[in-house]
């Protein structure tokens, strides 16, 4: 599904290296997580591969099944079945959240080649989505992100996620500004869309969400880098010695 | 030449052009108002209160031609319940107008009253008059001397439905004066759409007296000739518990200088000017505003927002006095613009000047680029960057949309401004 190759990114302006040779493979179906400490490149290699600007790859190949992702526009990216599930989401002002669903719906199947979504049938459908993960009327009605709660804005990323069904999610650290409520509910609205068809990339800084959104892979970035992969087991020993055994253990 | 004899020259040319309407109730209104202009003189570039704006175009003898805007869409406004008067080159058009009436509200226009008494005597020209301290606007009072046409309002109660100018350009060369006077008596109400570029070159004031408890809400929209010019004055005086709503829409046109001067003089009255423009290339656009509090616990609004590009200008001159005695006043003035590219400019002047010791005042005054992150968020999600810009524009610009206070015509404003960058966007 997402394959990255001996990926190296530095920053735009500056000559800062952040991603050193990164290496990582998600078949389809599986769920990775990427944890790692602060300023390891975690967000970083998210922001690159769903296109945002300020970053300069300066070596190294992402695909995504067929499609080469560093040489397309993000919207591009995101009609070939790619997904930021944003950190921070944005709040945009006076646009609607059911305009802006509905818009990047259309937009995305008009760049697939695929009928656009009529009103009627997109309202059915994201008012069914909304209920599940428990968004309500006036949450859709509003303009995006404005005046949500974090757990709001959580959730709101995971209804876009439901409604474009992309094909690799990634989730940077989706956990974070959670409570424990919040998350069960970010968590089963991830692990409802589980499926074959679709992988996941959880970057988080904690082992709580993994215990919600179960991966089949866990690796530990650092300093630009990914260092070790193993099972669900990596999580936890992380969670009872920190990073710096790991650390120590491949310098 | 010196400044004074080069804005008497300007002035003396542009009144030989001239001619003073005769007779009626307004005949001393137009005198006096003649005679403030030549004592005032025409503005040059040389004023204060035009440093931003070059005046030229607006005083000179003989308008600037303009051609002609011809496009496809839908009149604005044309699915609201309304009543039309639709002027053409500043000629009233009786056949393409509605009937004249509506129960509550007397409607007449200004070239047909000739009578030596009528209650618009009271408000013609004095208001304009009142507005000229401590600033002059000299092309208000050449307006009142010189005003072929305009509308003539009285409101005794609620209008059953919105009145729209629809103000027609139809002649590449018209040279326009209108003049309107609208009157809502104590607990009126009356919602005003105006549609339309007018003229090659308009030049309009508005008169609003709003008595006591009475709502006035007005919409317009500047018409989308690129060439045309304007100079529109509005001013309006508040009484006790009254409200005044007014919001404009721009697109296009060479030169658009909007003026409104507000007085706020019964307590507790509320007022909101705002306006909305994208402009794009060959545009400058002024916004000047000068609210007065004379009474106490009043609020006002002013929240304006312009979206420049290919060299496009935009000008804010806002000012907030408040007058001692004026206790509990509440004034907000924002002035923005997202400027597409570096070739645009934002040029603004925010004022407040207060004399009482208990009031809330803030103003604050922006320009910025496209927020990068929000275009990324919305690029992410498959939207395009052209579609993405435009979604933001439109954010940008909603804050000045969302005061009109009808959703009906607040959607339709901002539906029109959407096909509109849809448009361009092709």
């Amino acid at each position: 599904m997402l394959k990255i190759e001996n990926l190296h990114v530095k920053l735009e302006d500056e000559e800062k290296q952040i991603l050193k040779g990164v290496n990582l493979e998600v078949g389809a179906g599986q769920v990775h997580a990427i944890m790692g400490p602060n300023g390891s490149g975690k967000s970083t290699l998210s922001y690159v591969l769903s296109g945002r600007e300020g970053y300069e790859v300066t070596d190294g190949e992402a695909h995504l099944g067929d499609v080469d992702l560093l040489d397309i526009e993000p919207e591009e990216r995101a009609a070939a079945g790619l997904f930021l599930a944003f950190q921070y989401p944005v709040e945009i002002p006076g646009v609607g959240n059911m305009t802006f669903l509905r818009t990047a719906v259309n937009a995305q199947r008009k760049a697939r080649g695929e009928e656009e979504m009529s009103a009627a049938e997109f309202l059915k459908v994201v008012r069914a989505k909304a209920k599940t993960l428990k968004i309500d009327a006036d949450m859709l009605k509003r303009p995006v992100n404005v005046g949500f709660s974090g757990g709001e804005k959580k959730r709101n990323e995971i209804l876009q996620m439901a409604m474009l069904e992309p094909k690799m999610c990634i989730l940077d650290e989706t956990d974070s500004g959670l409570d424990v409520d919040a998350m069960k509910l970010v968590s089963e609205g991830v692990n409802a869309l589980r499926s074959e068809g679709r992988s996941f990339l959880v970057i988080t800084h904690y082992q709580r969400l993994l215990d919600h959104i179960k991966p089949d892979v866990v690796h530990i970035m650092a300093n630009g880098r990914i260092i070790k992969s193993g099972g669900p087991e990596l999580a936890l020993e992380v969670e009872q010695n920190g990073y710096a055994d790991i650390l120590a253990e491949v310098s | 030449m010196s400044a004074v004899a080069e804005t008497m020259n300007v002035t003396d040319e542009r009144l030989a052009g001239l001619t003073l309407p005769a007779g009626g109730w307004s005949d001393v209104a137009r005198k006096d108002a003649l005679s403030r202009v030549q004592m005032m003189g025409l503005p040059s570039r040389r004023d204060e209160y035009w440093k931003y704006t070059r005046p030229d175009t607006l005083t000179q003898a003989v308008a600037v031609p303009a051609a002609l805007f011809h496009n496809d869409e839908a009149a604005l406004f044309d699915d609201v319940e309304r009543l039309k008067i639709v002027f053409v080159d500043g000629v009233f058009d009786a056949d393409a107008s509605d009937d004249l009436s509506l129960e509550g509200v007397s409607i007449e226009h200004l070239a047909t009253v000739d009578a030596d008494i009528h209650w618009a005597r009271d408000i013609y020209g004095v208001l304009e008059t009142n507005g000229q301290k401590p600033v002059e606007r000299p092309l208000a009072a050449l307006n009142t001397a010189f005003a072929t046409d305009g509308v003539l309002i009285h409101v005794t109660g609620a209008a059953s439905r919105p009145i729209n100018m629809i103000y027609l350009h139809n002649s590449e060369t018209s040279d326009v004066m209108l003049h309107n006077v609208i009157k809502l008596d104590a607990g009126a109400s009356l919602t005003v759409l105006e549609t339309g570029p007018a003229a090659a070159r308009l030049n309009m004031v508005t008169e609003v007296e709003v008595a006591d408890t009475a709502a006035f809400h007005h919409i317009r929209a500047q018409g989308r000739d690129h060439e045309r010019r304007a100079a529109t004055h509005i001013f309006a005086r508040l009484g006790t518990e009254s409200v005044f709503k007014s919001f404009t829409l721009t697109a296009n046109g060479v030169m658009t200088r909007n003026e409104c001067v507000l007085e706020l003089t019964g307590d507790d009255a509320k007022a909101t000017v705002g306006g909305a423009c994208v402009g794009d290339g060959d545009f400058h656009h002024d916004d000047t505003v000068f609210i007065t509090h004379d009474a106490e616990n009043c609020e006002s609004r002013q929240v304006f927002k312009k979206v420049l590009r290919n060299g496009a200008t935009g000008v804010f001159q806002g000012k907030i006095l408040v007058k001692a005695g004026a206790q509990k006043t509440d004034g907000y003035q924002i002035s923005q613009s997202l400027l597409l590219d570096g070739d645009s400019q934002f040029l603004a002047k925010p004022e407040l000047e207060i004399y009482a010791d208990d009031v809330i005042c803030s103003h604050g005054s922006t320009s910025g680029a496209i927020d990068e992150t929000a275009l990324f968020y919305l690029q992410s999600r498959g939207i395009s960057k052209a579609v993405a810009t435009d979604l933001l524009t439109l954010s940008f610009l909603a804050e000045a949309v969302d005061e009109i206070e009808d959703e009906t015509l607040r959607e339709q404003i901002n539906e029109r401004m959407a096909s509109w960058l849809e448009r361009r966007r092709g």
